[in-house]
C-alpha cells in the first residue's frame, strides 16, 4: 500500500517528537553588524567617537580574502603629551568581529602599523584610535572579496 | 619556529626607524570544518610584544582574523644602542622569541 500523505506526515512527525532529526546548530557563521558595535563599545565604552584623524589603508577590491594587506595610521605628534595610546581594528561579517589590537606610546615616533588580515566576505573594515587625552577617532573601508578566508572547508 | 626580523642595522639618534616582524604561523581560525564536517580547533598566536632595551615599545592582541604567518610592521624612535626582542604567545602554550641589534649614533 502506497504511504498518503498523512501517514507521511504523522510519522515525520513523530520522528521530530523522538528528538531523532539531527540537531540544526544555529550558531551564527558571521558577525553581525551588532556583533561589530558591541565589540567596539567593550574597547570604547561610553565615550562618543569621532570621525577623522585615522587612516585605513586596504585595497578597495581583494581576490583573496586569506591575506589583505592593511595599514593604519593616525595624524598624531606622538609626544609624551599628544600621542597614540592604541589602534583596535575591527571588521564586520568574519565569524568574530575584532582583527587586532596595537599599543603604542612617545617611544613609537610615528603611529602606524600594518599587517595582513582575512576578510570572510565583502564588508566594512573599522579602525579605531585611543589618543593619549582618552578620545577615540574611527575610520571605515569598504573591501569587496572575491574568494572568502575563514570558513572554508580544509582538505 | 623561523622569525624574519627587518631591523635597520645602523640608525641616527632621533630617527624614527621602521620594525618589520613576520612569523611561520599556521593561525588555524577554530571556524573551519573538515570534509566530515568536524571543527578544526583554533590554533593561533594570540600576542606579541617587542622590547627595545628592556622596555616595551609595541604590542598587540591578535585574533583568528590575522593571516597566516602573521606579519606586523610598527616605528619606534632610535634613542640608543641595544637590543630589541620580540615575543610571540599564542594557543596550547605556543611561545617563541627573536631579537636584532641596532647601533644609534
Amino acid at each position: 500500500m502506497p504511504t498518503t500523505r498523512r501517514q507521511f506526515l504523522s510519522l515525520a512527525g513523530g520522528v521530530t517528537a523522538a528528538g531523532t532529526v539531527p540537531v540544526v546548530t544555529l550558531r551564527p557563521l558571521q558577525a553581525t553588524p551588532a556583533m561589530l558595535n558591541h565589540a567596539i563599545r567593550n574597547i570604547v565604552g561610553e565615550a562618543p567617537i569621532r570621525t577623522g584623524r585615522v587612516k585605513l589603508d586596504i585595497p578597495p577590491l581583494v581576490e583573496n580574502g586569506n591575506v589583505v594587506p592593511m595599514t593604519v595610521s593616525v595624524a598624531s605628534p606622538m609626544t609624551a603629551d599628544d600621542h597614540v595610546k592604541s589602534i583596535h581594528v575591527f571588521n564586520e561579517k568574519n565569524p568574530q568581529p575584532n582583527i587586532g589590537n596595537f599599543c603604542l606610546g612617545p617611544a613609537s615616533g610615528r603611529a602606524q602599523v600594518s599587517t595582513r588580515i582575512r576578510l570572510a566576505d565583502t564588508q566594512k573594515v573599522v579602525a579605531i584610535a585611543r589618543l593619549s587625552d582618552d578620545t577615540f577617532w574611527q575610520v571605515a573601508a569598504d573591501v569587496v572579496v572575491t574568494l572568502a578566508a575563514c570558513t572554508e572547508e580544509m582538505n | 619556529m623561523a622569525a624574519l626580523i627587518n631591523v635597520p642595522a645602523k640608525a641616527r639618534r632621533g630617527d624614527v626607524i621602521e620594525i618589520r616582524a613576520l612569523t611561520s604561523h599556521i593561525m588555524e581560525t577554530g571556524f573551519r570544518h573538515t570534509v566530515d564536517g568536524k571543527l578544526v580547533p583554533r590554533d593561533i598566536i594570540t600576542s606579541f610584544t617587542c622590547r627595545y632595551n628592556g622596555a616595551e615599545i609595541f604590542r598587540a592582541d591578535l585574533f583568528p582574523a590575522i593571516a597566516a604567518n602573521p606579519y606586523l610592521s610598527f616605528f619606534t624612535v632610535a634613542k640608543e644602542s641595544g637590543k630589541l626582542e620580540f615575543e610571540w604567545i599564542g594557543d596550547n602554550g605556543y611561545s617563541s622569541t627573536a631579537s636584532a641589534s641596532i647601533t644609534v649614533e
